[in-house]
């Protein structure tokens, strides 16, 4: 299906927030995900199922003033 | 030297230097002008990550002792900052916020008004909220208000390095504000740092100048010790300044 991922629109296999992240080979420990708007926790991460048009993203911490 | 410590939300702090993560060389500096300074807090920002590459995770450079201090960076609306803030939190990273609204990319102005809605909405929602501001009077008043935990005006344009453009405007808000003043932005030398913590600012935030000298870590050492001694020249209360000269040694002649 596709999604909507950092602003780019994405074809992908997953149909979890988890299987996803696996999929996309991301760093879970530094992650930060918005799925459509709403902020989900990592305990969270494989209860949550997508769907075509979902819009995502994927926030790290990075170096700032 | 007798001083109390700032207490910024539910957090003390005796060392009154916070630094920033931006622009270092290497992500491995960080630790090593943690540890040379002696700062307690530090900001950090949050971004889209990279698909096609890996990035390493900064928050590995900080010790789990040092405050993070996320920053709305890249927010060009209040709203936009209440987004950034509520991640931030949401991801493990506490509930101090340095909000940072900025539509203005020559100077890197902040926003003052949208930073004021975004202030009242986050300490409305229990953040402790730590706004980046031009020091103007008024506006650092309804901060107060707003609920505010400190106010962080800048002394120049972020990255400048050129110290405490802003003086009489920041002598303003350390003279009149009930909570305490951050100068933040701009300080491009310890002795500048010296200079703001002698005027009364309660603590100065500090990152290019470290994060971009050749050294680092020696940098941070500097500048903890301007601030320490700025902070016990404050306390002490400096002595008057004169036009004329008033002697030190008596007006007698030598062998009068």
């Amino acid at each position: 299906m596709q999604l909507q991922i950092n602003g780019q629109a994405t074809q992908i296999n997953a149909t979890t927030l988890d299987e996803l992240i696996s999929e996309l080979e991301l760093p879970r420990e530094s992650l930060v995900v918005e799925h459509n708007s709403q902020i989900v926790r990592q305990q969270q991460w494989a209860q949550t199922r997508l769907s075509q048009d979902d819009v995502l993203e994927l926030l790290s911490f990075v170096g700032g003033g | 030297m007798s001083d109390t410590a700032l207490t910024l939300g539910e957090k003390t702090f005796t060392n009154r230097l916070f630094t920033g993560t931006g622009k270092f060389a290497a992500n491995s500096q960080i630790p090593q002008m943690l540890a040379a300074s002696g700062s307690e807090m530090i900001t950090v920002a949050l971004r889209r990550i990279d698909l096609t590459s890996e990035t390493e995770n900064i928050l590995n450079f900080i010790p789990n002792t040092v405050t993070l201090l996320p920053n709305t960076s890249g927010a060009r609306t209040a709203e936009q900052a209440v987004r950034v803030a509520r991640i931030a939190r949401e991801a493990g990273c506490g509930n101090f916020i340095k909000i940072e609204v900025i539509t203005d990319s020559k100077y890197l102005m902040p926003d003052n008004y949208e930073t004021l809605k975004a202030t009242e909405i986050l300490a409305e929602e229990g953040f402790v909220v730590l706004p980046y501001v031009l020091p103007d009077l008024p506006l650092a008043k309804r901060l107060e208000s707003a609920g505010a935990a400190a106010i962080m005006p800048l002394g120049a344009p972020i990255g400048t390095n050129r110290g405490l453009e802003t003086k009489p405007l920041l002598a303003m808000l350390i003279e009149n504000c009930s909570v305490p003043v951050i100068v933040d932005a701009g300080i491009g030398l310890p002795s500048q740092a010296a200079a703001a913590m002698e005027m009364g600012a309660d603590a100065v935030l500090v990152n290019t100048a470290i994060a971009t000298a050749r050294d680092p870590e020696v940098m941070g050492q500097a500048f903890d010790l301007a601030v320490r001694a700025g902070r016990a020249a404050y306390l002490a209360e400096s002595a008057e300044t004169s036009l004329t000269a008033r002697a030190s040694s008596p007006l007698t002649g030598f062998l009068d």
